[in-house]
């Protein structure tokens, strides 16, 4: 299970500067902001924006632009389930809609006890032996029912 | 003396348990006080026998898979006394799937120790850029253009072009960018080189640096790729370390230096101006050409941008091989294609081979047929953006002009097969949807015409006005095809429109109208 720091102002400074130098580096702090707090806090973006010589309008349609960035925290566990075309070929859709009902939420979301968030991932590149998912960053191929509420019993513990 | 036993650390094969069985069979060794020494590998690429297992004889190596954490122990019984076994597929080199293949980007890939430049060095790696370093630059690009390789990201540009025209665009700095955010389903093979043997990618890139004159790389890897990330790191330390990168390589007068950097979960970024755009730390969002990346490119200086295997590609050609390159494969598509059968198939993985193989021998003798056992109703070959082509198609040859004139693509040289079990208007609904849903916003027909074909199909599927609604995915697919500034909008009708022509029946009866038409 990933560990993240609460948002606190000067650490979150310490990696805008430790980044700021490179060329192009919005989304390498961006990465690393997330990878420390498990999201991008608000309070950040006029950091970065400031850091960057950019505008908060700038950083704010990075952040909202791509899917990785999450603008607040996710459950405790992230199951991203691939719901491109190899899995679905192989299966992926019986494996996703198990996953919704053992969860009791659609993909998208977080369970109410925010142990889990469930979300759709388009190719890990594991297609040869599909479906597949990732749980916290561990892959995990060739899914079936057993193998989906394993993962799943193991999120929820 | 200690066995040498290999074992795959692709993100594949640790999906389906290479780690668990990489330490049952330590756990095994050490029961049994056997000497052995486990090398992580790449993957050979033959998935359906992942975790494949091989171990070293003086015969070659022998393969066993899949090789599950229960079998470990069993086969490492088998190693030692070089005895039968379930599980034992023979020497590896003998297997007809990996024997019928012509790996010549793919040649190391699950051989060697993807962290070793020794290793690499070992099995013929840096000989081409050895050779290029007594060349000139136009004596490369010579090379390059000689070969026929056409840029495999899916586009077929000739890459020898491309270079030629960063090398006659003067600037102060100049870029070599791999383009490695490999976003189409049913495509695995740029990971693969970046996790099995990612120093042919360095090779290939630091080449073209040479012949374009360029001092500084990127390597922009998707965010879904983690493992790929951690070996192409590892590997450029180690590169570096070495003096294959940095101030004057190999102590000629050329620099080079590479960086990765990661995406962030947008499907465009792979279109490479908005991968340049991902790169300078902005919204990805397409550029409109001209001004072409070779003339202006990252941060507006002229860059060479192409993908993971059209770098791979390049360290053969330039040791030597312009000319057995170019004599592999049919019309203008030269040379070798790393094929990927995936999906609803028995043997899937990779398989490199001239082009000019029908489609039919790859899915149905190579690959197997479906793992289902169900007939094969339809295949996608060229990822989310190609056509899905009927049995009726399969005479097809795997070649760029010959899937185009059949209203294809083999794009990234992906093939997901379905079985009979498979709805065509769900297909077609999914591209529009998937459309919608990584339309980077910049043009119309791409963003709000993938939201009115969802929309529209929908209505199709609901029994609503049929015909007319027919009619309107087919006038929106035009008005995507030829008014979108990139592949994302202008590729979507494939799918779709494929699905709509050869799979009709699934998208409710035959409207009227259309019978009267025919």
């Amino acid at each position: 299970m990933p560990v993240y720091e609460p948002w606190n102002e000067a650490r979150g400074a310490e990696i805008i500067a430790e980044y700021s130098h490179m060329e192009g580096a919005t989304l390498v702090i961006l990465h690393a902001l997330q990878e420390a707090f498990g999201h991008v806090p608000q309070a950040a973006v006029p950091m970065v924006a400031s850091a960057l010589n950019l505008s908060r309008a700038e950083v704010h349609g990075v952040v909202t632009f791509y899917h990785d960035f999450r603008q607040k925290p996710a459950g405790k566990h992230v199951l991203k389930l691939c719901r491109a075309e190899a899995c679905q070929a192989a299966g992926g859709d019986a494996v996703a809609t198990r996953a919704e009902a053992k969860l009791g939420v659609k993909i998208g979301n977080t369970t109410a006890d925010e142990r889990v968030t469930l979300e759709p991932i388009y190719c890990l590149g594991l297609c040869a032996t599909a479906p597949s998912a990732m749980l916290d960053g561990r892959v995990v191929g060739r899914l079936d029912e057993s193998r989906i509420d394993a993962l799943i019993a193991e999120a929820q513990r | 003396m200690s066995l040498r036993i290999f074992i795959p650390r692709d993100a594949a094969a640790v999906a389906v348990g290479a780690d668990e069985t990489a330490l049952a069979l330590q756990r095994a060794a050490a029961k049994r006080n056997a000497a052995i020494e486990v090398v992580r590998t790449g993957s050979r690429g033959l998935y359906w026998l992942e975790p494949m297992v091989e171990v070293a004889t003086s015969k070659g190596r022998v393969a066993f898979g899949p090789v599950g954490e229960a079998d470990a122990a069993s086969v490492l019984d088998a190693m030692l006394a070089d005895g039968p076994h379930a599980l034992r597929q023979g020497l590896t080199e003998e297997i007809p799937w990996l024997k019928r293949q012509s790996r010549l980007t793919f040649a190391r890939c699950g051989i060697i120790d993807p962290r070793s430049v020794e290793d690499y060095r070992a099995h013929d790696g840096y000989k081409g850029l050895e050779r290029a370093l007594t060349l000139t630059p136009d004596a490369i690009l010579a090379d390059v253009a000689a070969s026929g390789l056409r840029g495999r990201g899916g586009a077929g540009f000739p890459t020898g072009i491309k270079w030629k025209t960063v090398a006659q665009t003067s600037a102060d700095q100049k870029y070599v960018i791999c383009n490695a955010d490999e976003g189409d389903s049913g495509t695995f093979a740029d990971r693969m080189i970046m996790e099995g043997d990612p120093f042919v990618m360095i090779e290939g890139m630091t080449i073209a640096a040479i012949a374009v004159g360029a001092t500084k790389g990127y390597v922009y890897i998707r965010s879904e790729y983690p493992h790929a990330i951690e070996a192409m790191n590892a590997a450029i330390a180690a590169a570096r370390h070495a003096g294959y990168l940095g101030p004057r390589i190999c102590d000629s007068k050329h620099s080079f230096d590479l960086e990765v950097r990661v995406g962030a979960g947008a499907y465009v970024c792979g279109e490479e101006t908005s991968l340049l755009e991902s790169l300078e730390g902005r919204r990805g969002i397409v550029r409109a050409k001209p001004p072409l990346p070779a003339h202006k490119g990252l941060f507006g200086r002229p860059s060479v941008i192409n993908n993971v295997l059209s770098f791979a590609a390049i360290p053969f050609i330039l040791a030597g091989g312009v000319k057995a390159y170019a004599d592999f494969g049919m019309g203008r598509s030269r040379g070798t294609m790393p094929i990927q059968l995936a999906g609803n198939i028995k043997r899937g993985g990779l398989f490199e081979t001239a082009f000019g193989v029908t489609l039919g021998e790859l899915v149905d003798d190579i690959g197997g047929g479906t793992l289902t056992g169900r007939p094969v109703r339809a295949v996608q070959v060229g990822g989310p953006l190609g056509a899905y082509f009927p049995r009726a198609l399969f005479d097809t040859p795997f070649d760029y002009e010959a899937f185009a004139a059949r209203d294809g693509l083999i794009g990234h040289g992906g093939i997901v097969v379905f079985d009979d079990t498979v709805d065509m208007s769900k297909q077609a609904r999914f591209a529009m949807e998937f459309c919608a849903i990584e339309s980077c916003g910049k043009c119309t027909p791409c963003r709000i015409g993938a939201i009115r074909g969802v929309e529209t199909i929908d209505k199709i599927l609901a029994g609503e006005r049929v015909a007319e609604n027919l009619a309107v995915v087919e006038d929106l697919c035009n008005t995507m095809k030829f008014g979108s500034l990139c592949a994302l909008g202008g590729f979507t009708p494939y799918p779709v429109m494929s699905a709509l022509n050869h799979f009709r029946e699934d998208f409710g009866p035959t409207p009227k109208r259309l019978q009267a038409a025919e």
